[in-house]
Order: C-alpha cells, then sequence, then structure tokens
C-alpha cells in the first residue's frame, strides 16, 4: 500500500507538472513566433525581412550622413542631394552636399529613381525617402529630385527645382537632355551659381545668366 | 592637334558619342575601360599638361557613370595648382565630384585653395570659394575662416554671396567660430542685392542653430533690418529680375520669414515686433500660385513658431483651412504637415478639420495617406475615438494592401489606448482581424489573446463571433490563429452558447463543426507552422472538451505523424500518445489556460521594444499566473533543486561503484550515442553529472549547471533564458526517450527530481511573463515520454512477477546485476537476485560476496551458486538475499557491498555502494 501511495504520489506530483508544462506550453504559442530579439530564429520571413529593413536602413545610409556631423541639436535644413536623372534612371547631373560613399550614392541614386518615376502625375510632388523627403518634378523624361529635411519648406524647393530648369533652358536655349549629357560639366557650373554649400546663392535668373556669360568667356 | 597614339586622342564630346552609341552594357564598358586606360596612361607621362584638363572631364563623366576614378584625384589636385583659369575650373569641378571632406587627400588641396582666396582674379576666388563651399572638412574649415572672414567685405557680390555661404558650411563644421562671423553676417543684412541678402539671410540662419550667444547678438541687431526686408520685397513693384508668377522673389521671403521664426522662438519682443509684417503677408499674399501658397506656408509656420498674438494664430489656422480644401495635392500635404506641428499649439482648431483629414486618410497618394493618418492618430481621444475608428476600419476593407499595414497597426493602437469597454474592442479588433487579418503584427493578436484571456464574460461571445468570422474570412492568418486559440481554449462556451450577451445573435455549433473550423484551419494551404502547432494545440484540447470527438481528433492528429515539418510530426506523436493513452489524466492535462497577465503582457511588450532591457520579473517568487491557477497547482518552490543536490552530497556519497561509469560515458548514453548499455550505469551521483552535463551543452557553457538554471529565471537576458530552457528541456525529453526505451526503472526517479525543477522554471518564466518565448512546447515531449516511462515502473514495482534490474555494481573486472523482485502485499520486503560476471580473462576464485545494509534493513543472504567466476563472461555466479525495509516509503534502500576473490591466487577485493535501487523498495 506504501509503495502504491509512493508512486502515485509521483505521478501526482508530475501531472501538475505536466499540467503547468502544458499551460506553458499554450501560453509561449503565442509567443514563439514573436519577432523579437530573443527569436530571431522563429521570426517569419517576412518579419526577418522588416528587420532587416529596419536595421539595414541606418547602416546603409545613417541619419548622420545626410544630416552631416552637426553639433547643435537641430539639424541643418539643407540640401542634402540634387539629381538629375531620365526616365530609364541614368544620371545627368548628381550633386551631393553631404559626403557619401559612391556605393551609397549609386543606391540612392537608384532609390529614388524607383520612388519617382512610378508616381501618378496627379500625386504631390513629395515622396518621403528614409529619414528625408524628396521633392521631384518631371520635365519631359528628365526627373529633377532635391532631397531636403522633412520639416523643410517643399513648396519652396518646387520653386527652385523650376527655377533652375528655366536657367537652363535660357542658357541652352531651349534644353534637351543631350545638352546636358554633353555640356555635363556646363551645368555643374550652373548648379554652383544656383546653388552652394546646399544653400540658395542667387535667386535671379538673369544674375547667372550673365555669370555664366563672363565665365564662359574665360574658357 | 597632334595626337599621340597612347595619349588619350579622342575629345570628350568624341568619348560621350562612343558610349552614347554603344548597344550593350559590355560595349559601353569595353569604350569606358579603353579610356580610362588612355587617361592613365596620360596621368603618368609627362608633357601632356594641354590634354589634363580634357581628360578630367572626361574622367568625371565616366564617374557619372558608376566606374571608378579613384586614380584620377591626384589630377584633380594638379589642375587645380595650374595658373590657368580653364584648368582650375575642371580641377576644383573635378575635386568636388571625386572627393568629399572624409578624404584624406582632401588637406593637400588646403593649400592651394588659400592662395585662390586670396587670388586677384575674381572669378577664381569664386571657384574656390565655391569648393571650399560644398566639401570642406572642419580642419579646413578652421585653416581658411580667415580668409573667407576677408571676403565677406569684399566689394564684389558674387564674392560676397559665395563667401557668406561658405562660412554657412564652415560654421555648421566648426560652431565655435560662429561668433566670428556674425557681426559680419550682420551687416551684410543691410545689402540691396537678393543674392548677397539670401545668403547673409541663411548665414544668419545657421548661426542661430550654432551659438546661443549669435542668436542673441542677432535678435539685438537684425530683427529691424529683416523686418524691412521682408516688407520692401513684398511691397516691391514689379521686379522682372526677381518675379515669379507675380510676386518678388519669394525665395529670399521665405528665408527671411524662417529666420524670422527662429528670433521670435520664445522671445515675445521678437515676436511683437514681427507682428505687424507678418499679418501683411498672411493677408496680401496670393495664393493662387505655388509661389505664394510656399510663402503663406512659411508665413504660417513663422507664426506657429514664434509667440504670435492670437489674432495672427487665427489668421493661420484660417490659411490651414483654404490649405485643406484646396484642389491641389502638394497644397493639401503641406497643409497636413503643418497641421501636424500645429496641434500641439492649438488642439481645437485642429479638431475642426478632423472629417477633411480622414477623407485624406483614403486619398490616392501615398504621401498624403501617411500625413492624414499620423495626424488621425494626433486626433483621436476619448470622445471621438469611436467614430473615428469606425471611419478607418470602413476604409480598411478598400484600402490599398500596401497601407494595410500602416493603417491596421494606427487602428490597433487607437482601440487599445482608448478602449473603454472590452466588447468594443473586441469588436474593432474582430473587424480588423477579418479584413486586414494577413496585414496586422504578431503582438496585436498576442494582445487580443490576452484580453480574451482576462475577459471571462465575454469569453463566449469572443468565441462564438470567432467562429462566425473565420467561417467568411477563414483567409485571414491571424483571424485563423487567434480563432484556433479560443476555440481550443473555450470550445465548450461555442458549443453551449454560454455567456451569451443581449444583442447576441445565437448560433447553432455542434462538437463536430468545432473540430471542422480547426481541421479546416489546419489544412489551409496558406497556414504556417505556428498556425498549425495552434490548430495541433486546439485539437488536442477539444479532444478533452468533447470526448465524443476524441478518436476522430485522434485520426486527425495521427495524420501528421509523418509531416514533413519536425515540430508537427513531433507535436502529434505526443499529442496522440496523450489522447490514446493518458485518458486519465488527459483532462486536468488539457486544463482551460490561466489567466494570462495582462500587466506582465504590457510591460513585456513594451520591453520587447527596447530589445536589451531584460525581460520583467516580479519580485516575488510566487507569480501573479500562478496565484491565479484554477485548480490551485502548488506550485513546488525550490524544494526539488535542494533535493537533487541531497541526493549527490549527502544521502550518497558514491565513488567507488561507478568507477568506470564516467559522467561523459553517460551522457552519451542519454544521448543515445552509446547506445545500449544504459542499465549499466545508473548511478545518483552520475545523474547529478549528466544534470550539470545537460545544462552545460546549452549555449553558453557554465561550470555549474544548476545555478545557471535558475540565475536566469531571475532575470537574465530572455533569450539566454530560452536557451538555457530549451536546451534543458530538450536534453531532458532525450532522457527521457532513453529512459523509455531501455526501460532501466533505476532511472526513472532521478528524472522525476530531475524534472520539477525546469519544470518551476518553466512555470515561473511562463506565468510571470508569458514572455520568455519559450518553446515549451519542446516539453511536451517529456510529458509523453515520461508517462510513459512512469506507466513501466508504476506497473513493475506493483506486479509480482515484475523484475526490474538495475546494475548495482561494475568495474572493470566485475559486473553485477541485481533482479528485484516484489512480493504482493509485502512492500517491504525485496527479494534480490545477484548475478556476477567476470569480464577480465581470467577465472575468479573463492568468490564471495558480502553485502552491508543500513540498520533499518535486515538482509538475508542465501547460499551463492558457486565461488568460481568463468574468465570473459562465459558463465556467471548467482546469489539470492531478501532485504526489509523497515521504514519503506521513508528511506531508500541503500546496501553497500564486498566482493573478494582469488585471481591466480592472488587475493583481489572490490567494494561499492549500491543505491540506485528504484524508488519504493
Amino acid at each position: 500500500m506504501i509503495l502504491q501511495y509512493h508512486t502515485s504520489e509521483i505521478i501526482i506530483f508530475t501531472e501538475n507538472f505536466l499540467d503547468n508544462l502544458l499551460r506553458g506550453l499554450v501560453i509561449e504559442y503565442f509567443s514563439v513566433v514573436r519577432p523579437d530579439a530573443a527569436h530571431p530564429a522563429n521570426a517569419t520571413p517576412a518579419d526577418q525581412e522588416t528587420q532587416t529593413r529596419l536595421i539595414a536602413i541606418p547602416s546603409q545610409l545613417p541619419s548622420s550622413n545626410l544630416t552631416t556631423s552637426q553639433p547643435s541639436s537641430s539639424s541643418p535644413s539643407m540640401i542634402r542631394f540634387i539629381l538629375l536623372q531620365n526616365r530609364q534612371g541614368k544620371t545627368r547631373l548628381a550633386k551631393y552636399y553631404v559626403p557619401l560613399e559612391d556605393s551609397e550614392k549609386h543606391k540612392v541614386e537608384y532609390e529614388v529613381h524607383r520612388l519617382v518615376v512610378n508616381r501618378d502625375p496627379k500625386f504631390t510632388n513629395f515622396v518621403e525617402f528614409r529619414t528625408h523627403k524628396v521633392i521631384y518634378r518631371r520635365y519631359a523624361g528628365l526627373f529633377f529630385s532635391i532631397c531636403v529635411d522633412i520639416t523643410d519648406n517643399e513648396l519652396v524647393y518646387l520653386e527652385c527645382i523650376h527655377l533652375f530648369v528655366e536657367i537652363l533652358d535660357h542658357f541652352f536655349s531651349n534644353v534637351c537632355e543631350l545638352d546636358l549629357v554633353f555640356n555635363f560639366h556646363k551645368v555643374y557650373l550652373i548648379l554652383d551659381e544656383f546653388i552652394l554649400a546646399g544653400e540658395l546663392q542667387e535667386t535671379s535668373k538673369k544674375a547667372i545668366i550673365e555669370r555664366m556669360g563672363e565665365l564662359e568667356k574665360l574658357d | 592637334m597632334a595626337l599621340n597614339p597612347f595619349s588619350s586622342g579622342t575629345r570628350l564630346r568624341d568619348m560621350i558619342r562612343a558610349i552614347r552609341a554603344s548597344k550593350t552594357a559590355a560595349e559601353e564598358r569595353a569604350v569606358v575601360r579603353r579610356e580610362c586606360a588612355a587617361i592613365r596612361t596620360a596621368i603618368s607621362e609627362r608633357g601632356q599638361e594641354e590634354l589634363r584638363h580634357r581628360n578630367m572631364a572626361k574622367l568625371m563623366f565616366i564617374h557619372m557613370l558608376g566606374y571608378p576614378t579613384h586614380f584620377g584625384q591626384m589630377e584633380c589636385l594638379k589642375l587645380i595648382a595650374a595658373a590657368g583659369y580653364p584648368e582650375k575650373r575642371i580641377g576644383y569641378l573635378g575635386l568636388m565630384l571625386l572627393l568629399d571632406e572624409r578624404q584624406e587627400v582632401l588637406m593637400l588641396v588646403t593649400n592651394s585653395l588659400k592662395q585662390d582666396l586670396n587670388h586677384s582674379n575674381p572669378f577664381i576666388v569664386g571657384l574656390a570659394l565655391c569648393a571650399l563651399g560644398n566639401i570642406c572638412s572642419a580642419e579646413m574649415a578652421r585653416d581658411l575662416a580667415p580668409e573667407v572672414e576677408k571676403l565677406l567685405r569684399s566689394r564684389d557680390v558674387n564674392t560676397k554671396k559665395k563667401a557668406a555661404l561658405c562660412s554657412v558650411r564652415i560654421v555648421r563644421k566648426v560652431p565655435d567660430l560662429a561668433e566670428n562671423f556674425m557681426g559680419l553676417a550682420a551687416s551684410l543684412l543691410k545689402e540691396k542685392h537678393h543674392g548677397v541678402l539670401i545668403s547673409a539671410v541663411q548665414l544668419c540662419t545657421e548661426l542661430c542653430k550654432a551659438s546661443k550667444d549669435a542668436l542673441e547678438y542677432l535678435r539685438k541687431n537684425c530683427i529691424e533690418g529683416l523686418v524691412r526686408i521682408l516688407r520692401d520685397v513684398s511691397n516691391s513693384s514689379y521686379a522682372p529680375e526677381y518675379d515669379v508668377a507675380g510676386i518678388s522673389d519669394p525665395f529670399l521671403h521665405i528665408r527671411v520669414l524662417k529666420l524670422m521664426r527662429m528670433l521670435g522662438q520664445g522671445d515675445a519682443d521678437c515676436s511683437e515686433y514681427m507682428n505687424d509684417i507678418l499679418a501683411q503677408v498672411a493677408t496680401k499674399t496670393e495664393s493662387n500660385k505655388n509661389a505664394g501658397n510656399a510663402i503663406l506656408y512659411e508665413c504660417v509656420e513663422t507664426i506657429m513658431g514664434i509667440e504670435a498674438t492670437s489674432g495672427l494664430r487665427v489668421l493661420a489656422i484660417n490659411i490651414l483651412g483654404r490649405f485643406l480644401s484646396n484642389r491641389d495635392n502638394n497644397i493639401r500635404y503641406v497643409a497636413l504637415n503643418i497641421l501636424m506641428r500645429a496641434i500641439t499649439v492649438d488642439t481645437q482648431a485642429v479638431q475642426r478639420h478632423r472629417v477633411t483629414i480622414l477623407e485624406c486618410v483614403k486619398d490616392a497618394d501615398a504621401s498624403i495617406r501617411k500625413r492624414a493618418l499620423e495626424l488621425v492618430f494626433l486626433l483621436v481621444n476619448d470622445t471621438n475615438v469611436k467614430p473615428l475608428t469606425k471611419e478607418l476600419v470602413d476604409y480598411l476593407d478598400v484600402a490599398d494592401p500596401d497601407f494595410k499595414e500602416d493603417l491596421t497597426a494606427k487602428i490597433c493602437s487607437i482601440t487599445e489606448k482608448f478602449s473603454q469597454e472590452k466588447l468594443w474592442y473586441l469588436d474593432q479588433m474582430l473587424k480588423v482581424l477579418s479584413l486586414a487579418g494577413n496585414h496586422v503584427k504578431d503582438d496585436v493578436w498576442h494582445a487580443l489573446i490576452v484580453v480574451i484571456s482576462n475577459a471571462s464574460e465575454l469569453q463566449g461571445y469572443a468565441v462564438r463571433s470567432l467562429y462566425t468570422a473565420l467561417q467568411a474570412y477563414s483567409e485571414q492568418g491571424s483571424l485563423l490563429r487567434v480563432a484556433v486559440w479560443c476555440i481550443g481554449e473555450y470550445g465548450e462556451m461555442l458549443v453551449n452558447n454560454v455567456g451569451m450577451l443581449e444583442a447576441e445573435p445565437p448560433i447553432t455549433v455542434t462538437e463536430s463543426d468545432a473540430v471542422d473550423a480547426v481541421e479546416l484551419g489546419f489544412n489551409r494551404y496558406s497556414a504556417d507552422v505556428t498556425t498549425r502547432s495552434m490548430c495541433l494545440v486546439a485539437l488536442l484540447k477539444l479532444s478533452s472538451r468533447f470526448p465524443s470527438m476524441s478518436e476522430r481528433i485522434k485520426q486527425i492528429v495521427a495524420q501528421n505523424k509523418e509531416n514533413m515539418v519536425l515540430e508537427l510530426q513531433q507535436r502529434s506523436i505526443e499529442f496522440g500518445s496523450i489522447i490514446q493513452r493518458h485518458q486519465s489524466i488527459r483532462s486536468s492535462l488539457l486544463e482551460r489556460m490561466p489567466v494570462l497577465d495582462e500587466a506582465a503582457y504590457l510591460v513585456k511588450r513594451a520591453s520587447a521594444t527596447q530589445a536589451t532591457i531584460p525581460a520583467y520579473k516580479p519580485a516575488s517568487g510566487v507569480t501573479p499566473g500562478d496565484l491565479k491557477l484554477p485548480n490551485g497547482v502548488a506550485k513546488p518552490a525550490a524544494a526539488p533543486l535542494v533535493d537533487l543536490l541531497d541526493l549527490s552530497s549527502d544521502d550518497a556519497p558514491v565513488t567507488s561503484t561507478s568507477a568506470t561509469t564516467t559522467p561523459n560515458d553517460f551522457l552519451q548514453d542519454l544521448l543515445g550515442i552509446g547506445g545500449t548499455n544504459l542499465s549499466t550505469a545508473g548511478v545518483p551521483s552520475a545523474s547529478t553529472d549528466i544534470l550539470m552535463d545537460l545544462l552545460s551543452i546549452g549555449p553558453s557553457p557554465s561550470q555549474n549547471g544548476l545555478l545557471d538554471l535558475i540565475s536566469p529565471a531571475q532575470g537574465k537576458d530572455n533569450s539566454d533564458r530560452n536557451n538555457y530552457v530549451n536546451s534543458v528541456s530538450v536534453t531532458i525529453a532525450e532522457l527521457n526517450t532513453s529512459v523509455a526505451e531501455q526501460k532501466p526503472v533505476s532511472a526513472v526517479p532521478q528524472v522525476v527530481s530531475l524534472v520539477p525543477e525546469p519544470m518551476d522554471l518553466l512555470g515561473s518564466l511562463s506565468s510571470s511573463a508569458s514572455s520568455s518565448g519559450t518553446k515549451s512546447s519542446t516539453v511536451v515531449p517529456q510529458a509523453a515520454d515520461l508517462l510513459d516511462g512512469l506507466s513501466a515502473s508504476t506497473s513493475v514495482s506493483g506486479l509480482d512477477d515484475a523484475c526490474p534490474s538495475i546494475t548495482a555494481f561494475q568495474s572493470a573486472t566485475l559486473k553485477i546485476v541485481f533482479d528485484l523482485r516484489k512480493q504482493l502485499g509485502k512492500p517491504q520486503e525485496t527479494t534480490i537476485h545477484a548475478t556476477f560476471t567476470n569480464l577480465t580473462s581470467t577465472t575468479y576464485t573463492d568468490f564471495i560476496f558480502q553485502a552491508a545494509v543500513p540498520k533499518f534493513i535486515q538482509l538475508r543472504l542465501d547460499p551463492a551458486s558457486g565461488n568460481v567466476v568463468p574468465a570473459s563472461g562465459k558463465g556467471s555466479v548467482t546469489q539470492g538475499f531478501n532485504v526489509t525495509n523497515s521504514q519503506h516509503g521513508q528511506k531508500p534502500l541503500a546496501m553497500r557491498i564486498r566482493m573478494s576473490y582469488k585471481v591466480n591466487g592472488e587475493d583481489r577485493l572490490e567494494q561499492g555502494l549500491v543505491s540506485n535501487f528504484p524508488p519504493g523498495l
């Protein structure tokens, strides 16, 4: 009798244990799939994707890169880069005011092109790009994109793009993509007269054209 | 021009043509390679100075195409050092394109820059300023700041504006230099030229950011100037040079407004001073063109940013209202943007536009939708949560698939945050899961399960509505999971309509319908392993809830015994064994889950978002989950652990008997590597070692397995703990498996006493924070197997003729096996039949076996079958004896043995302690 009592005690004990386990089991069943740090292996592919994406963005392009190493708390509201791309994604002009590796630049150019090329013309001219914002405008087959801070005034950059295009149009008299390809160095020169250090330098079309005329004479 | 065949003979234009003419990427690469080679040669050769800048231009084009052009960097520096403007122009252009502030090479250019900044030709000064402004590093900024300061005083407007922007860069790089520039910057604001003005305003803005002193200085010295500039530019009559759509220089407008915002922020006097001009800009600016709207936008921002009068604020909010109803998407976008910022200033004003904002959530343009959704999220409060949620949920049905994830996340956090009633929350979540169940994040449905588990009065309603929803939207993954979980837990409420709410339509669900639903879920092609595992658990639970379905469930479960997914296969085998063989304990095994601890879950969720924070653990050993256990399971405290340690240290100081049985061997045995001779080992001390070993095969090998086993539970890193528990449970499972296979009864007690500890751990883990995320599922095998092992041992010890064997002693020379026999009705008494086997190649003579027992045991030895033990195990000597344990049930059987024999006439003596008797002897 005592023997039986003994063993059955063990069983009762085990039963509770199992009971607990099973309760535990079911509780765990829904924490097991959590894609938290403890369970990278259990994350579903989609989770992993979002995870890698979340992690990858800063590593690809640390925000400090686009915001520059700024000691003061507020980031400068400067232009980060200006891109001029055609519909096929060929870069016709790329001016970066923040330092980026060449590979990062190519990635940025590729991503920006992807972002803007398929947008409906009725949509806004603004797309959020990583931690920043791209203001773009399409002229014929060319996309002009300016990347600025998320809080910056989008409308004024839209005007900037237009002014830049007007200057180009005036300078090359009826500009087309080929002008920009063969005279890319002049386009850079115009841009350097228009924008410097990521800030606007001159707002008068006339002044820039005159200045370009003077510079042309020197060459 | 006479061309050297080795130099890059082609002109830039020709190269571009050649590249454009390439039909394939390979062809283009070939052209580029050829050109690059030619340029390299030209660089290395002397006497090609006149071609240098052409080569550089080509290189820049090649760089734009994405080819590496590092070899041209030094060439840039040489061009910059050249005397003429054309060379310098290309040199600086190349510098800006090919280099940036991070390259060491850049330092080499500092001297050239310094010379060019002091150049008499203003165009060359302009080039140098431009390069400096675009790529200077902090060091260069420090070195060249004096030159730039000097140039700020220049007469030439082009030099002045470039120097001002260059200073912007310098101040950005070295904020300490801000004070050097503030005086100059303020004086530049008196200029007339717009280019200089806008550059100066931007410099001032940068100075304000860089230094508090500069901010104060500019507040005092340039606010009047700014107001004057703004007044002049907005009142000026038509100025063709700066006109954009009828507005004179909107760029300058905007830059000035921005600087005003910086100066007016937190300064009432400054703000007061700007009031009039801001009001003028806000009222008089034309808003039918983009340029005008850009100014209004900036103006509103400034009014919101400074300490404006309430009248001005009203003006700003009205402009926003106009923006919001504008047809132009761009304008609506910026309106949403400022509303986000305005909400902290004037919530009521923003609330007025709620309907319009809600419409924007449904816009076709993702940029607008995103802004609007974020804004809606900020607008929700206790009073409007219900209509807003309804709108959003309704929209969920037609929303873009891409947008659904954002939308569901927001809806869920709104409902969680503001739900006053659980019923409402439940209903909303149900809708979200039904409409976008494939897009919700995991923690959303985890939270839902926690809520359902806590709302006992709504469980019936929840399971019924989930069941109904599942019929219609079975393709939604997370709906399926939640529904399956609830059906498993609350199956009987589903069938019996327990806890009907008033407005709830009655439904008729039979037991087999419920099983059908889960089975269908299991068989859905889109169901993943998690869902399928949950279905299996639900089926297992239903087998206990609905005994009549047990047989069918057994079949369903059995179908998966050969599932390709190991997890499911294992689960189904285990569950099958529970259903089939352990009916007596099944119902208690499959009790409803204890109420999940909401607070702990929330804390855990919060901590999960900050990955490194150790998991929350209630201070006391008694966890909230435990207290709520419905069937009052008493949680064994630390006792088993102590027992376990006692086992090895006090009761069983065994060393000699286990001479050959190293823990390592045993471990291998357990893991099934050694395989067959498990029954030869099995001493308690060894088992403790095993435990140690088992634990130390975890991810971070530890010296003291047991302590480590506990410490993770007391709040180590989550993953760590899980790994531990996992490895422990897995190995225990293996231990059990081998136990079950070999049926060495002796091992069972150790397992039993060993198991409660990890169990305990698991228990506390899972109940305190359902967090641990342990795969406790792996524990179930132990459950099943352990039961197997136990049932075997119980039956053994209950019956007369069962005779479990233990290896009482084994050395390199001798092996002793005890066959144990109990007589029915005499639990104290055990008949032991000992078999002695010689493991050496020499025969033992004069073999004598002696045994000693503690006082509470009586021992009666029968005569041995002989005194010669043949060599190499070719025969054996047997001896019977009888032990009576007078303290049966309280103290285990233990025995000291001594064997003396002669090998080739030499006396030998071996002794040992037998304490691996099965329990209950």
